[in-house]
């Protein structure tokens, strides 16, 4: 064990599988000999060499398109999206080619390729340094998809991600790089040493995909949220002392839906958190699953929390996040079944 | 021989020293300039070599020169130290904690402000973040630049965008977006509607060479050409992007200029420190597009002195003391040497502008701070934010702005 930051275990993570597989190969903008923006990639160019970790043109399309050639070719790419924000230019790439190619040939060909971005909001990085585009991915059949709010699972995720033969999008949260936050911009930052899941193992090990984590459980309400607003969420509950069960997603696609009706079904109360745009977001498929699964347990009716459906404004970032406050009035409305 | 992975270098890394060797150069004067109708394929030189007017000795050479008088030229000078001034400030006030982010164009200047002069106020600019020049060629005011990155009350963003992301209708200046070379394309687009409507305005953009690999890219020189849209399309080669070097760029085995053939365009391969040479290059590309020559790519050849952004340190990747080795000098000191050299300058005359403009950007900043910053003094309404999404706030929005009310117990 040892303690590590976020940016550490995704270092610890790739450095792993670059050192027991030689077909893992990692690119993108920056990743090389910089070791990345977010210094994700720091040191893996001299441990591996030139060939394997590759400075890429600044074009993500070209980018996912390489992967896709070098993944057919018996090579895992692990690729770097420099800001989720970036993404766009390779989505035909990632929603008609990587997503489909298994499907379209009839499984003679796939792309074993992991697309790792930082997304979401909290650094003043304005509207295109912000944004958390999971569904946009999640609506698309053929990608699993994840996002961590811890070292831990981050490490074992992205272990896993590139051990899948199918293609991976894993969205690290970069407000939880280096440390926990609990929504509060106001407060001091603190290091991930202070959290229990700060606490990584040096060694190999995976998280598997499709398994939701109860992160506290609880009696009175279920609230449902992955990446930074896992700790926001646990932050309002407790301040609002309900005894409520928090739920890390961690895996978007495939859903643990399991994990979620039956917490739901036992507390009958379901908040929903994330920090991407309300409107057509995650959280609706989620609202979906639950009333599906739950109608006939619910007290109240579900309630979601999310960023406003504008923009990730510069100025206003933090009457944008959906913070604690946000939160709490979700909190206070499904207790009172309104 | 089997196949490997061929992976481009910078020429030196942090503690070794700068080496400039793979840059091509051409004497000042040397190249010709084609009638302003020519055939792109009479011009292949253009493309490899390198377009200069000043000399080694600060004089003005050979065909390009464009023989502007003093009065201008102090124009443009005085551009460009502003630009500088301007940006050395604001990067201070950065360090103070007063802007989120800032970006530099120090070493640049002449790319924006020379191009800039030798524009029409009726053409549209298209410009990447780093072409602050244009704003002041344009004459934004000081105040209205810096109301922006502190995002406060005045902010002509409404707090919405980062630092340096300006735009302004009136001066014909395009909102700056942070996605790169997205602007590229667009800029064509415009220039084929003014073709459509029979306007006789043009269009300009800009792009860092780390941004041509972007499709956008390449998708603006095939609909310029395609459609001979009046339009001139620079490639600012500050041989960085971040900590990449220009030649993972594609800059290592052909010139950016050479694109333009590539695409049936004439590609211009220019000298981006020399003020005399990007003002010429930019005039006789605007004079093709106005007359129904249509497009011209022009590549500046110039070097990023200063960090990416306040977000970086390129000692990291590069060696600490590069800018000052680089072998086409400085594009300030250089026009300031040929004017002296003119007789319409002097190092005392020089001090006494850098102070005055100093003095310009001080006062402006005083007076941008009562409008308040990011995190103190007045700010903006937040129910701007909900603004301009759609031109008419649908009711989810509605919603959604009494929501925040509630929220924030109002
Ligand atoms: C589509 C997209 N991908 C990545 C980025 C992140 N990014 C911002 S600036 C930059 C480097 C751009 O370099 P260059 O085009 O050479 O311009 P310069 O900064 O040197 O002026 C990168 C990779 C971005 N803003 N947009």
């Amino acid at each position: 064990m040892a303690q590590m930051n976020m940016i550490q275990a995704l270092n610890s993570a790739m450095d792993i599988s670059m050192g027991r597989d030689p077909s893992v190969v990692v690119l993108g903008q920056d990743v090389g000999f910089f070791g990345g923006v977010f210094r994700c990639t720091d040191g893996l160019q001299r441990k591996y060499g030139e060939q394997r970790v590759l400075d890429t043109p600044i074009a993500e399309g070209g980018i996912i398109a390489a992967a896709i050639g070098m993944g057919v070719n018996g090579l895992r790419p692990v690729a770097e999206v420099q800001f989720a924000d970036y993404v766009y230019p390779a989505y035909d790439q990632i929603v008609s080619e990587l997503a489909r190619l298994r499907y379209r040939s009839a499984g003679e060909f796939y792309a074993p390729v992991t697309v790792r971005m930082p997304c979401g909001g909290g650094i003043r990085g304005g509207q295109t340094h912000s944004q958390s585009p999971e569904v946009l991915f999640a609506h698309v059949c053929g990608l699993k998809i994840a996002m961590p709010s811890n070292p831990y699972d981050a490490k074992g995720l992205l272990i896993a991600a590139i051990e899948d033969d199918d293609p991976v999008i894993l969205f690290e949260p970069k407000r939880l790089y280096n440390g926990p936050f609990d929504g509060d911009p106001t407060k001091p930052a603190v290091p991930w040493n202070t959290h229990a899941k700060g606490e990584v193992p040096i060694e190999h090990y995976t998280v598997p995909f499709g398994r939701a984590e109860i992160v506290r459980a609880g009696s009175q309400v279920t609230v449902i949220a992955y990446g930074t607003m896992v700790h926001v969420a646990e932050a309002a509950a407790a301040a609002a002392g309900l005894d409520a069960e928090i739920i890390d997603v961690r895996s978007i696609v495939p859903l643990d839906v399991d994990t979620l009706c039956s917490s739901v079904c036992k507390t009958g109360r379901c908040v929903i958190a994330h920090e991407a745009t309300r409107f057509a977001g995650f959280g609706a498929e989620l609202a979906a699953t639950v009333m599906e699964h739950c109608f006939w347990n619910l007290e109240a009716p579900i309630q979601r929390v999310a960023g406003w459906d504008t923009p990730y404004p510069h100025a206003f970032e933090w009457e944008y996040f959906p913070g604690q406050a946000r939160v709490a009035m979700a909190l206070k409305a499904v207790m009172e079944g309104r | 021989m089997k196949p490997r992975l061929h992976v481009p270098a910078p020429p030196a890394r942090p503690g070794q020293a700068p080496d400039f060797s793979y840059l091509q150069l051409s004497p000042a004067g040397e190249l010709p300039r084609p009638e302003i109708g020519a055939s792109w394929r009479d011009m292949g030189q253009l493309a490899t070599g390198l377009v200069r007017v000043l000399d080694d000795s600060h004089h003005a050479v050979g065909a390009w020169h464009p023989h502007l008088d003093a009065h201008e030229l102090q124009v443009g000078l005085r551009h460009m130290v502003l630009t500088r001034v301007f940006d050395d400030r604001m990067v201070r006030t950065q360090r103070q904690g007063k802007l989120s982010f800032y970006m530099k164009s120090t070493g640049e200047e002449a790319v924006a402000v020379a191009a800039g002069m030798a524009l029409q106020p009726g053409d549209m600019l298209f410009p990447a973040y780093r072409q602050q020049g244009l704003q002041m060629v344009r004459g934004q005011p000081l105040v209205d630049l810096m109301c922006q990155l502190l995002s406060n009350s005045r902010d002509m963003c409404k707090g919405r965008q980062l630092p340096v992301m300006y735009h302004s209708a009136k001066a014909r200046l395009f909102s700056i977006s942070g996605n790169l070379a997205t602007q590229f394309p667009q800029a064509v687009g415009w220039a084929m509607a003014a073709a459509i409507k029979g306007e006789d305005h043009i269009a300009a953009t800009w792009t860092g060479e780390g941004s041509t690999a972007e499709a956008d890219f390449h998708h603006a020189l095939l609909f310029a050409s395609v459609y001979g849209a009046p339009v001139i399309l620079n490639v600012v080669n500050n041989q960085w992007a971040i900590s990449t070097f220009q030649g993972t760029a594609g800059g290592e085995q052909n010139t950016f200029a050479a694109r333009g053939p590539a695409y049936g365009l004439p590609g211009l391969r220019v000298d981006g420190n020399d003020y005399l040479a990007v003002y010429a290059a930019t005039r006789w590309a605007a004079d093709r597009a106005r007359t129904g020559g249509g497009a011209t790519l022009i590549e500046l050849v110039t070097y990023r002195a200063a960090a990416h952004s306040t977000s970086d340190d390129p000692s990291r990747y590069r060696p600490r003391n590069d800018h000052e080795l680089w072998p086409l000098g400085d594009p300030i000191e250089r026009l300031k040497q040929h004017l002296i050299k003119l007789g319409a300058w002097s190092e005392s005359k020089h001090e006494a502008l850098v102070a005055e403009l100093d003095a310009q950007v001080a006062s402006a900043w005083k007076e941008a701070l009562t409008y308040g910053t990011l995190n103190e003094g007045p700010r903006l309404d937040r129910d701007l934010m909900f603004d301009d999404v759609f031109k008419e706030m649908p009711e989810h929005l509605r919603r959604e702005r009494d929501m925040l009310r509630r929220e924030l117990g109002q």
